[in-house]
């Protein structure tokens, strides 16, 4: 049953990809904005310019553009790109691993923090302390990402200067890894110096993009904790002579977490929206910097490979979410 | 005669909310050390009071406003958060009323069962299981190990207030309080779960405390008894005593009211107006007193 | 917005005393009367920024150029929160910049509240086709990461507020659309509906008439809170090089002019920052308050 639900869910994001692909394509060729134009170099001829346009095919006519695009993409091609002069896939697969680290170590962070003062407002519920917690957690829930980033340079750039300000790594630490993971590759070998310097380039982004999921889980969370401290097997366990520290963690988390669950995996595709402009700010090497410059020189291949990226990754999220929600109730799995 | 293992000496509680309405009126019983002890009484008659107060989970919206609860030489009320949490689960615990709700929904049978003796008795987790089989074997359920690795919504009624009962005495506690264990059960089952918890209690050595608003039931498992009407004692006793020859109206009345099922000839009848209105004098005069003996 | 509920000519109960009118309800909130205040000093400031700014935006003067703010050693009075990389007064720029962060907010915030709400009440109440067409129309959208989409929206429509106010509501009418639809939807089977149903109302009578009032309070809470979000994709558009031209002082702008010099003259990013932070918490905590004053059942 669970089996045919998944496979519905693909066929629905096949279809939601492809609809995505087509708009794109559509938009980037109908729309003012020549490619070829942005990185012809003056003093070229007319001539130079059709040439350029028949090498990226740009010439010929949108329905058979699109049809030579989707051979290709069924083939692994997506193309070349016209800014770098590199297959798309290229590009992408050496851009991907940092965004891919950044947004699940803010997730990680997210969570780990939303959830750790979701648990103390449970503990203080019906204190002074939970109404401050309260207070703060609104004001987080209306600062986007964007103004995080830019919040955290003037705080740990400008005013206690010790973290960098840009980049992934230190240029002379970049060396020796087979992956693009850098983060993970240099902990599972040992290289812990290369490790914290990573780290240290990544704070600052990762915080961006964690604290407005963070304030989300907490605001969910310590609703669904605290109505679930009032269940009658909490009772019964505070009978037992269990701590409230105890009650809270194993007995009402389990039975909490699940709406909050289903709300960070949307948020988590919010977030991953949100590395387009934080990477930016911080100068961070991976697909959403890519993104804008991408956008900002028209470079169409990109573009295109870029945006099923990102619908793929949505999609998939969408999907990894259902299934954890599903596999966390007991009740569903046994129905 | 030994002191008793449960003293509850003039607990008197009032509803902050309803004004200040007594709730508890100079209440008193002793539970002695292997004894069964019904506390009987209609809904709202305080016997939850009572118990809630043993357990330290009164409701804020209730105040105690006198008297005292010794357990084995301390009184309760005077314990900290921290002192009460030593004792509870260790030498008092609970069988409570609906078995549906008292189970984590969340969590398999043997981590429920399980938690209470690594924490309070030091039970490895290998111990503590082995522990919860025998326990589950005790209160006659079947297949253990099943069961064991079952969810709340995948057993019976039946069988989660087995498990409840199994968990409360397998704790091994000097008093266990069973919250009208009964009440959310069938018919059918509730004689078997009274006999078991009789066995269990028998085997074990435990004091029990026994709510419920059904003397029929209080009758079938409980040495002594104490009626309750609107926060006060109006008959306390040895069961037979109480049951063959009760001294008060409202006693009476109840008596009257129970179907008995060795007594088929017995009609229902409520209870009449006149035992009511008197009751209520007798409850009004008690306050009464209750000022003057302050004033003075 | 009155709660249809039957007159009793025999009713024995006294009678309540009357709820506060809405007016007053709004008042009485502290969150709608701060925030709501902050929000109108602003769109006073930029209305009359000309009379309000003590410089003129657009003056450069470089020998007082990347001047700290009144406090600091080498201030200059004159330019209370100092001047940017080319000398310009950034108290002015900040000020003038809220002319076109508010412009965007109420302009996009509004049409994409106008397209969004529409098509929500049309999917939520005549169901069907229309509402399978519309809900799959707004899943296809969502799946587009919103900053990417905002900003190839605009490199493809070229620079200036009506495109980025274009890319705000091409973007978020998707939110109102579907907040509007689940509404629509819960108060299309409410009694009241029903009722006026049999009594013979049109649909268009009904929609318009009986549930638009019951999904305003939501509908006002949300745009409140879009408002919010569009000054900050205005500032990340503009903040990229999207936005107006660079003339114009914009709040992204002065972020983006002062990230880079941020070593040197971290005020040049920490005012606009802060004008930025302050107003979108303030249309969050309007949004909030609104909510809860406006709501019904939120009220307690």
């Amino acid at each position: 049953m669970l089996l045919s639900v998944v496979a519905n869910r693909v066929a629905m994001a096949l279809l939601t990809l492809a609809g995505v692909a087509v708009i794109v394509f559509i938009l980037l060729r109908v729309v003012p904005g020549d490619p070829v134009a942005m990185m012809i170099s003056p003093g070229a001829g007319p001539a130079d310019i059709a040439a350029l346009k028949a090498h990226y095919g740009l010439d010929a006519s949108i329905p058979v553009q699109f049809w030579i695009w989707i051979k290709g993409v069924v083939t692994g091609d997506f193309g070349t790109s016209i800014t770098l002069h590199l297959p798309v896939t290229e590009v992408l697969a050496s851009r991907l691993p940092a965004t891919l680290e950044l947004a699940f170590l803010a997730l990680l962070v997210a969570v780990v923090l939303g959830g750790a003062i979701a648990v103390a407002g449970t503990l203080m519920r019906r204190t002074f302390g939970e109404t401050i917690i309260d207070s703060l957690n609104s004001i987080m829930l209306a600062v986007p990402d964007f103004i995080w980033a830019l919040a955290l340079v003037l705080l740990f750039a400008v005013a206690i200067p010790i973290l960098p300000l840009t980049g992934r790594i230190d240029p002379d630490l970049a060396e020796g890894f087979t992956t693009r993971f850098y983060l993970i590759e240099s902990i599972l070998t040992g290289r812990f110096a290369v490790a914290g310097d990573i780290l240290s380039h990544m704070i600052m982004p990762t915080l961006a993009l964690a604290l407005p999921l963070a304030a989300v889980i907490v605001r969910l969370l310590k609703q669904s904790l605290k109505e679930a401290m009032l269940q009658d097997y909490v009772l019964l366990a505070r009978i037992k002579g269990f701590r409230e520290l105890r009650l809270v963690l194993q007995e009402a988390l389990r039975n909490a977490v699940g709406p909050t669950l289903a709300l960070t995996g949307v948020q988590f595709t919010f977030l991953i929206g949100g590395t387009v402009i934080v990477e930016r700010i911080f100068a961070y090497p991976g697909i959403g910097n890519l993104a804008i410059d991408a956008v900002i020189n028209r470079d169409f291949p990109l573009i295109q490979g870029l945006v099923l990226l990102f619908g793929l990754i949505f999609i998939l999220v969408n999907i990894g979410t259902d299934l954890t929600v599903a596999a966390l109730n007991p009740r569903l799995r046994h129905a | 005669m030994s002191a008793p293992r449960l003293a509850v000496e003039t607990l008197s509680a009032i509803s902050l909310r309803d004004g200040n309405k007594p709730v508890l009126r100079r209440v008193s019983l002793t539970v002695g050390t292997g004894e069964v002890h019904g506390l009987v009484g209609e809904s709202g008659a305080g016997k939850s009071t009572i118990a809630k107060a043993i357990l330290g989970i009164i409701p804020s919206q209730v105040r105690i406003t006198g008297g005292r609860i010794d357990f084995e030489g301390t009184d309760l009320l005077s314990l900290s958060s921290r002192g009460l949490r030593a004792v509870l689960g260790r030498d008092i615990a609970l069988i409570p009323q609906d078995p549906l709700t008292a189970l984590n929904p969340a969590r398999r049978i043997d981590a429920q069962m399980t938690d209470g003796l690594r924490l309070k008795r030091g039970l490895s987790a290998k111990e503590a299981r082995l522990r919860a089989h025998a326990l589950l074997e005790e209160v006659q359920i079947r297949d253990p190990k099943r069961v064991l690795a079952s969810y709340p919504h995948q057993l019976s009624g039946g069988m989660r207030q087995r498990v409840l009962i199994a968990a409360a005495f397998g704790l091994e506690p000097k008093l266990v309080i069973a919250d009208e264990p009964t009440t959310a059960l069938d018919v059918t089952v509730q004689k078997q779960i009274l006999r078991l918890i009789r066995a269990l209690q028998e085997r074990h050595g435990t004091s029990v405390l026994f709510v419920s608003h059904d003397l029929g039931v209080v009758a079938k498992i409980c040495d002594r008894v104490t009626v309750l009407y609107m926060g006060k004692v109006v008959e306390q006793g040895a069961t037979a005593e109480v049951l063959t020859t009760p001294h008060h109206a409202y006693t009476k009345a109840l008596l009257a009211a129970n179907p008995r099922y060795d007594r088929p000839d017995t009609g229902l009848e409520p209870t009449p107006p006149e035992v009511i209105s008197a009751l209520r004098a007798e409850i009004s005069a008690f306050d009464v007193s209750l000022l003057e003996s302050r004033d003075v | 917005m009155e709660h249809w509920s039957p007159t009793s000519t025999t009713s024995s109960a006294p009678a309540e005393p009357k709820p506060p009118s809405t007016a007053r309800r709004l008042l009485g909130d502290p969150k709608v009367v701060v925030a709501g205040g902050f929000i109108l000093l602003l769109i006073v400031l930029a209305v009359f920024a000309p009379l309000i700014a003590p410089q003129d935006p657009l003056a450069q003067n470089l020998l007082a150029a990347t001047l700290p703010p009144i406090g600091f050693p080498d201030a200059e009075a004159g330019f209370l929160l100092g001047t940017d990389g080319l000398g310009r007064d950034v108290l002015s720029r900040v000020i003038f910049g809220a002319r076109i962060s508010l412009t965007v907010a109420f302009v996009a915030a509004g049409l994409a509240c106008l397209i969004g709400s529409l098509l929500g009440l049309l999917a939520g109440f005549l169901r069907g086709w229309v509402d399978a067409l519309i809900s799959r129309l707004v899943d296809v959208w969502m799946a587009f990461p919103p900053v990417l989409l905002s900003i190839l929206l605009v490199a493809i429509l070229g620079t200036g507020v009506h495109s980025v106010i274009a890319a705000i509501v091409v973007i978020d009418w998707t939110r109102f659309c579907r907040v509007v639809r689940t509404e629509t939807m819960g108060q299309a089977q409410m009694d009241y509906v029903v009722a006026a149903r049999t009594i013979g109302f049109s649909r268009r009578a009904i929609l318009f008439r009986e549930i638009l009032p019951n999904v305003m309070p939501v509908l006002i809470a949300l745009l409140t809170l879009e408002m919010g979000i569009a000054v900050v994709v205005e500032a990340i558009l503009s903040f990229v090089g999207l936005s107006v031209s660079s003339d114009t002082p914009t709040w992204g702008g002065m972020i983006a002019e002062g990230r880079q010099i941020v070593h040197e003259a971290w005020w040049v990013l920490g005012a606009p920052l802060a004008a930025l932070f302050a107003t979108v918490v303030a249309f969050n905590q309007l949004g909030d308050g609104l909510a809860r004053s406006l709501d019904p059942v939120l009220r307690r």
